[in-house]
This record gives C-alpha cells, structure tokens and sequence, in this order.
C-alpha cells in the first residue's frame, strides 16, 4: 500500500494526454509528492468524516463522460449504466489524475453493477468495499452497517499507520454539517420567483466540489457564493426569465448529463430549481448529531437515513420529493434515469404515481452520456415544457 | 414580421417528419384553404425550401397576416417560421380538432410512435417509442421490402394468412428473422400477418405504458392502412377512429397555432 515515502508515478500514456488533462495529473502529483493524502469515494453512502478524521481528502470519482466508455466496454459488458462503466474506465485507461493517484478507493455494495465492477476495479486500484444493507428498517441492518464504518476507519488507520479519534471524527462532523448547511442555503436561492440562478450552474457547482481537496476551504467558498447570489438575487438580478417553468429533476446522479439534461431544460424554456438526486436537498439535508456522545455511531446513523433505490422499501424518497415539489413550487417533475439503472428505472413507476397524485405533471427520461439521443431529448423535454 | 392589415390572417402549419413532410394552410375561420405533402428526403433544409415554393406557387407566401408554425423533427430548419412548436403539441391538438377534445392519440411516425393523452383538448400526457424502429412505419417499410410487396400489398397479404410469430423485437433482428422463414417455406401471407401483429402489438404496449384509454384516434402515415388500424383495435380492444386527413394531425396543430399568433 502507498504511503507518502512511496514514488508517484506519472500514468504510461502521460504523454499523449492534452495540456489541461496533463495539467491537472501534475497538479494533484504535487499535491501526492507533498504528503497529500487521497483517498477516492463513489457513493453518497461514503462516511466522508472518517477520511476526513484521517487526514485524507476525499474525491468523488464517479465517472461522468463517455470518453472511456469504449475503453470500459473492452472489460465490461456495453448494457450497464454508464456512471459505472465511465467510472470503471477512468481507473483502466489511467486517464483521470484523482482515480490514478488515490490511495484507496472506497465503495459500496449498492446496484448490483458497481458492486461487481468494483472487483474488476480492485485488479487495478486497491479499494475498500463497505457492506451497504439493502434496507434500514431492521435492527442488524443498522448495526451492520455501524460495524462497515468501523471497519472502514481501521482500514484507513492500518493504510496510513495512524489512529482517528473521537475528537478528529466530531470536528469532521461539524465542518461537514456546515458543507451540508451551506449547499441548503445555496440551493435555496431557488424558492425564489425567478430563481437566484441557472440550474444548469447549481448543478456544475455540486458537481465541482466533488473534487474538493479541502473541505474548509470549500465550504468558504460555498458560503461566499451563496452570499452573492442571495444579494444579486435580492437587487432583482435573476439570470432567469420570469415566465419559466419550474422543474424539479429527480432519479439517477445527474453529474454527467448536466449538458444534456439540465442545459435542454433551460434552453427550452424551463429552470432547474431543485435537482432531487443523492447529491441534492434531500440527502444534505440529513445532518450529523456532532455532539452526540458515541459520534462513530451517529456517523453511520446518518449516512444510513440516504434515500436512494438501491434500498427497498426506499418510501421516503417520494415523501422528500413530494416535500421539495412543494417548497420550490414546482410546474413539473423530470425523472431522469441512466440507461441500464434498474433500481431507478423501476421505483420510477411508484414516483410518478406519488408525482402525479399531487397533481404535478411527471415525466421520465432515459438517456446515457453518449451524444446520440440529444435530438430527441430535446423533443421530449420541449414537449413536456410545452404542456406545463 | 409585422401584421398587415390588408392581407388576409392565415395559419401555415409545417410538419417535417423523418419520412415525408407536410403542409397545412387554414384560413382565419380554421377551414383548410391548402394541402400538400412532399417526402423529406435527406435534408430538412431542403424539405424546408421545397415547401416554402408550395406555398409560394399556391398563393399562400408568408408575411403579412400569414404566420408560419414549423413542427416534426426538422422543426428547427425552417427559415421563414415565426415560431417553433414540438410534434407532441402540435399533434396533440391537430388530433382534438379532428376528432374531439377527449382521448388517446396514437401517432405511427416513420421513425418514432407517439402515445398523446387529451384533456381538454391540450396534452396531459406522452410517450414516445423513438430508440428503435419496432412499432414504427419503418418497420413495415422494411419487412414489406424483405417480401418484395408494397406496403398496400403487404397489408392485403397478412388478411388472408394465419400470422406466424415474430419473436425479435429489433428491426435488423426481425428482419432475418423473416428472410430464414422465407427460405423454411413459410407462407407469405401467414410472415405478413406476423408483422403487422408485431407492430400492432408494439403499439398497444405503448399505448398500455403511457396510461392511454378509449377513445383512440389513429393519426400518421399508417391511418390509410386500414388492416394494421383493425388489428390495432383488436388489440386494445375498443375502436380506433381515424381519417385521411390525419396524417396533417401535425402541420393541422401548427396552423393553429399559427393562428393563434394573429
Ligand atoms: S444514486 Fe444511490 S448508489 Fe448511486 S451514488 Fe447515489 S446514493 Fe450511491
Ligand atoms: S445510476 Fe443506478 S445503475 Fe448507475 S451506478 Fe447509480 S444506482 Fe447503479
């Protein structure tokens, strides 16, 4: 396993990547070659604050464009969902600097293909699997999964010869509660009418920090954003025009179809003003109880209470999203699903009767990261538009 | 462009679809005053240009109190449209002047198949087939070509046989699906009758998936088909309802709209 007296090696083909990509491989070397630690992350059930506890920065890498996907496709099989196979082809063609450089990459037994493509990932990177239960309402389960986030934290104590403490844990807690507190409020602008902003930036800036190195200094930078939006907003500078329908985007992570989704939305006369996914309100709005005497535990408590589908029963979901659709007074719902997602593509039948019992117009896509159906997404999303 | 008062209001709707593109003119009381229908061919821009020398040949330029609705997939190669509306609008609301304000529109494109629930005579709901070709008129086109028969002949064919399964959903599949049963010997008409069970059936489910109910309006290119609607009804069924006419459902809705305009 690495350390930081190990030599970190540039990837083989270094050489033929462009400027930007070479750029930022030497960016995050500097930071590996300075004692930086890393460790990356593919799910929302990652306890962030152990890595944080450990002195690592913790990088999303989940894969969001389809560059790698005929590299991926040469391992894994084409009808998978693409956040998996980009993903997965990130790590084999050594084209992405946080997957090449991270220490240990952690993953969770979510859908059934990254749980075994992480076994294809492990030939390539050393990971960590944590046992996600498949639900949460009964009494093993929870503890199962409090005994994953312990076994995560010796796993990172052994990999980096050190001890995370209780101390180091709650502090991680509170700068993640106030991370969390601060996407609220930014995600809040949105109540407005016109909206404080674009949703196609709110989405490219959840997006962005996933690649943050430095949570307190992300947070800084979340909090002033959130400041000059609010005062912008407030001096009636809305970059969104007045007459355009409110749409709540729900379903699969939507990192790799902000062009393609989020973009049509608001070039055809809508505005994203929530997106529903892991990486929105309904999962930031969960906080940690810091002060809560045993904070391993509320840790693993609060990652738990997650609504995604790879959870059965996943009831609160349509409760959170019934909730959103009221605060930001929503026209219409667009649930987005990622070609070959099945836990998403099948619950989507039960969220659109829950959509559609309030009276909401529902809509579902499925699309890919490929440019391929752009002309007919845009059909489709203009048609819903149209009839909001 | 601005109004003039001296010309007479009009709305021009144009439908540019895969296959073929159509023409609509409605004078300012709604009656059709001009149709035409033209295939597209490769390019929409070109489809675009053709139209616009209809128009001009009939009497019916645009500008002054004429307002152009471009809809159909080559909606954005048109020049000289006022505005731009989606084929799910604009077939949503040809089909409720058409046949009524209540129902479920089923339009058979030549590459795509739209399901439009109607209420109130606006669009409430739709789905669209539009990945594969099964359950579309290209899927006919291409099986009819496999046999050597028109489409009318096809249609005729597969009355008369006793229809022989096709199990492959995919175009290119079904298609050898269909030359191997023509080298087993398998009579024409009993292969015909398969595919037009095999769209007519793709539809329905279609149909079923988007929540449609009674009562069915049949517009596109397959409304003249008069075997595949009977099928189709068979197979949800209750009566589907259709015109020639409907195969403007699309250029019909965009000269509304275009009306609308003033
Ligand atoms: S959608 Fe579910 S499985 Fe996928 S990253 Fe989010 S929480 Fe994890
Ligand atoms: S989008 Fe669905 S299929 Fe893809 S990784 Fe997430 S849960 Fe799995």
């Amino acid at each position: 396993m690495t350390d930081a007296s190990t030599p970190i090696e540039l990837p083989r083909t270094f050489e033929e990547f462009n400027e930007q990509r070479r750029q930022s491989f030497l960016k995050v070397k500097d930071f590996k070659q300075a004692g930086g630690r890393l460790v990356g992350y593919l799910c929302s059930y990652t306890p962030l604050e152990v890595i944080d506890a450990a002195g690592a920065s913790a990088v999303g890498l989940c894969g969001t464009s389809d560059e790698v996907i005929p590299a991926a496709e040469e391992v894994l099989p084409a009808n998978l969902c693409p956040l998996v196979k980009s993903t997965y082809g990130f790590a084999y063609s050594q084209k992405c600097p946080f997957t090449h450089f991270s220490d240990l990459i952690v993953g969770e037994t979510t859908c059934d293909g990254k749980k075994k493509m992480y076994e294809l990932l492990g030939e390539l990177k050393p990971t960590h699997i944590l046992h996600l239960p498949q639900g949460r309402s009964r009494a093993h389960e929870r503890e199962g999964w409090y005994q994953e986030v312990v076994a995560l934290k010796e796993a990172l104590e052994r990999l980096y010869g050190i001890r995370i403490t209780d101390d180091t844990l709650r502090e991680a807690a509170r700068l993640r509660n106030r991370l969390r507190r601060a996407t609220l409020a930014l995600f809040e602008l949105q109540r407005a009418e016109p909206p404080a902003m674009s949703g196609v930036e709110l989405m490219s800036t959840m997006f962005a920090g996933t690649f943050n190195f430095d949570v307190r200094a992300y947070v800084e930078s979340l909090e002033r954003l959130g400041e000059q939006r609010r005062a912008e907003a407030e001096a009636g500078g809305s970059p969104v025009g007045a007459g355009a329908k409110r749409i709540l985007v729900t379903g699969c992570p939507v990192g790799g179809v902000i062009g393609k989704v989020g973009a049509t939305i608001e070039r055809n006369g809508g505005v994203v003003v929530c997106e529903d996914d892991c990486g929105g309100e309904r999962t930031n709005r969960f906080m940690v109880d810091e002060d809560a005497p045993d904070i391993l535990r509320a840790i693993a408590e609060r990652y738990l209470k997650i609504n995604c589908s790879v959870m059965t029963p996943n009831e609160d979901r349509f409760v959170a999203t019934r909730e959103m659709m009221e605060k930001y007074r929503v026209d219409g719902v667009i649930e987005c699903v990622l070609t070959a997602c099945h836990t998403f593509n099948v619950e989507a039948a039960r969220m659109e009767c829950a959509v559609e019992e309030a009276g909401v117009p529902y809509m579902k896509i499925e699309t890919d990261y490929s440019s391929g159906d752009l002309g007919q997404l845009e059909t489709r999303i203009a048609a819903f538009i149209e009839t909001l | 462009m601005a109004s003039d008062e001296k010309s007479p209001r009009l709305g021009i709707g144009l439908d540019i679809g895969s296959t073929a593109t159509k023409l609509v003119v409605l004078g300012a009381d709604g009656a059709v005053s001009h149709t035409d229908l033209m295939p597209t061919g490769f390019s929409s821009v070109d489809a675009a240009a053709r139209a616009l020398a209809s128009l001009e040949a009939a009497g019916f330029a645009p500008g002054g109190g004429a307002r152009v609705v471009a809809t159909g997939y080559g909606r954005v190669a048109v020049p000289y449209a006022d505005k731009v509306v989606t084929e799910i609008t604009c077939h949503g609301r040809g089909a409720a002047h058409l046949f009524g304000p209540e129902g479920t529109v089923i339009d058979v494109g030549g590459q795509d198949t739209k399901v439009i629930r109607l209420r109130g005579g606006r669009v409430a709901k739709f789905a669209m087939n539009d990945k594969c070709a099964a359950g579309t008129g290209r899927f006919l086109e291409v099986m009819a070509d496999r046999l050597s028969v028109s489409q009318e002949e096809l249609s005729a064919l597969a009355r008369t046989g006793e229809p022989t399964r096709i199990s492959s959903m995919c175009t290119v599949f079904a298609e050898s699906e269909v030359i191997s049963l023509v080298g087993r010997g398998e009579p024409r008409e009993n292969i015909a009758g398969g595919v037009v069970e095999s769209v007519a059936g793709r539809v329905a489910t279609l149909v079923a998936s988007a929540g449609g109910s009674a009562p069915y309006y049949l517009t596109g290119g397959l409304c003249d088909n008069g075997y595949v609607v009977e099928r189709l009804a068979a197979l949800l069924g209750a009566p589907v309802t259709t015109c020639s006419e409907a195969r403007y459902a699309g250029a019909i809705g965009a000269a509304l709209a275009a009306l609308d305009m003033g």
